[in-house]
């Protein structure tokens, strides 16, 4: 498939799925309470960015994986205490 | 489509499921043992699981015409539980002769844990030491990226045969180290928590079709048994041959699991008799 003929599938499902974010995020907003300090509105915001920026590559979501993901501490297993069990 | 479901956990099941998985061309499914939603008590618990694995549902799968192969561990949840691990890893190799074991698995990480990945190496030498199969779960949503590096890691240290690993649940920013590395991947189409049908077609498109498969990991809590032909609709829809979409979802689990000795698989098109 082309990307006409992808854009032409997916168009309305697109669309579909946007309206369901803003209209979840408006759900937050209108209810009560405060959450504009806990750290997954900035995740979620961000996500938003990653999906509206240009990527040469075509990975964003690979970029929203890593986004949504605990850091990997390439030394974790000194931390842990254990012996390598080579 | 003949397929193969290489990740289904039918305990947690209705038989009127193996009814419609074999009306939609499931010709066998492979069961690793898992965490049962509830943290058991004995090791004598995993005994009476380990007999229904064996015995049990592949008798159940039969009536349907679909064979059922299974893996034996103690999961990665109830692993935290290190002394509880290390009785059932002494009950597991009583079960690696049944005929349908084709190795130890689900094994893996949940939160990443230090007990965790103690009880996950001592699987691996369990596996070694019997020249078994493994299949690997890695964690879900924020912990897997770090916890599928961890594994790697593990593996890393191990001396092993890395056709014989699978690596299972693998998403967008974990497929890439897994193939990589030389083992193979495991796609789980879930609802909400994991792939969906059309972003696993993507990663197939992005990354071939060598040593990935795709899996419902059907089980107690929101899953679809019948994922794996919502795929297959998927590929056809985008118009990828009939060939592509059938080592996907047939020869590349039939070739990964062939390196089991215990894995014999009826020809689907000479079955007579269901």
């Amino acid at each position: 498939m082309n990307s006409n003929q992808i854009l032409d599938r997916e168009f309305l499902e697109i669309r579909a799925k946007i309206l369901e974010v803003a209209a979840a995020l408006d759900r937050i907003q209108r209810a009560e309470g405060d959450v504009s300090s806990d750290s997954r509105m900035q995740l979620v915001a961000d996500a938003i960015t990653v999906i509206g920026t240009e990527q040469a590559d075509a990975i964003r979501a690979e970029k929203i994986q890593l986004l949504f993901s605990r850091e990997y501490d390439t030394k974790w297993l000194e931390g842990f205490e254990i012996a390598s069990r080579t | 489509m003949y397929y193969i479901d290489p990740h289904l956990h039918m305990v947690s099941r209705t038989t009127d499921d193996y009814e419609t998985l074999a009306k939609m061309g499931c010709v066998a499914i492979s069961e690793p043992a898992f965490w049962a939603g509830f943290d058991r008590g004995s090791a004598e618990s995993f005994r009476d699981y380990f007999r229904q694995l064996t015995e049990v549902e592949p008798k159940r799968a039969a009536q349907y015409g679909i064979q059922h192969f299974t893996w034996l561990c103690i999961n990665a949840k109830e692993a935290e539980n290190v002394e509880l691990s290390r009785e059932v890893l002494k009950v597991i190799p009583e079960f690696l002769d049944c005929p349908n074991v084709l190795g130890i698995g689900e094994i893996g990480l949940n939160k990443n844990t230090r007990n965790e990945a103690i009880i996950f190496q001592e699987h691996m030498e369990l596996a070694i030491a019997y020249e078994q199969q493994v299949l690997i779960h890695t964690p879900h949503l924020e912990d897997k990226y770090q916890g599928t590096r961890m594994i790697l890691d593990m593996l890393g240290k191990h001396d092993i045969d890395r056709t014989r690993v699978l690596v299972d649940h693998v998403e967008e920013h974990t497929v890439g180290p897994v193939l990589e590395a030389g083992y193979w991947a495991g796609m789980t189409l879930y609802p909400v928590t994991k792939c969906t049908p059309a972003r696993a077609v993507d990663i197939i498109e992005r990354h071939g079709s060598d040593r990935l498969c795709v899996n419902s990991a059907g089980d107690w809590g929101p899953s679809k048994p019948t994922a794996v032909p919502d795929l297959v609709l998927e590929m056809r829809r985008r118009g990828h041959s009939e060939s592509l979409i059938r080592k996907i979802v047939f020869d590349n689990p039939r070739q990964f699991f062939s390196q089991s000795k215990n894995f014999v698989l009826a020809d689907p098109e000479s079955r007579v008799g269901i």
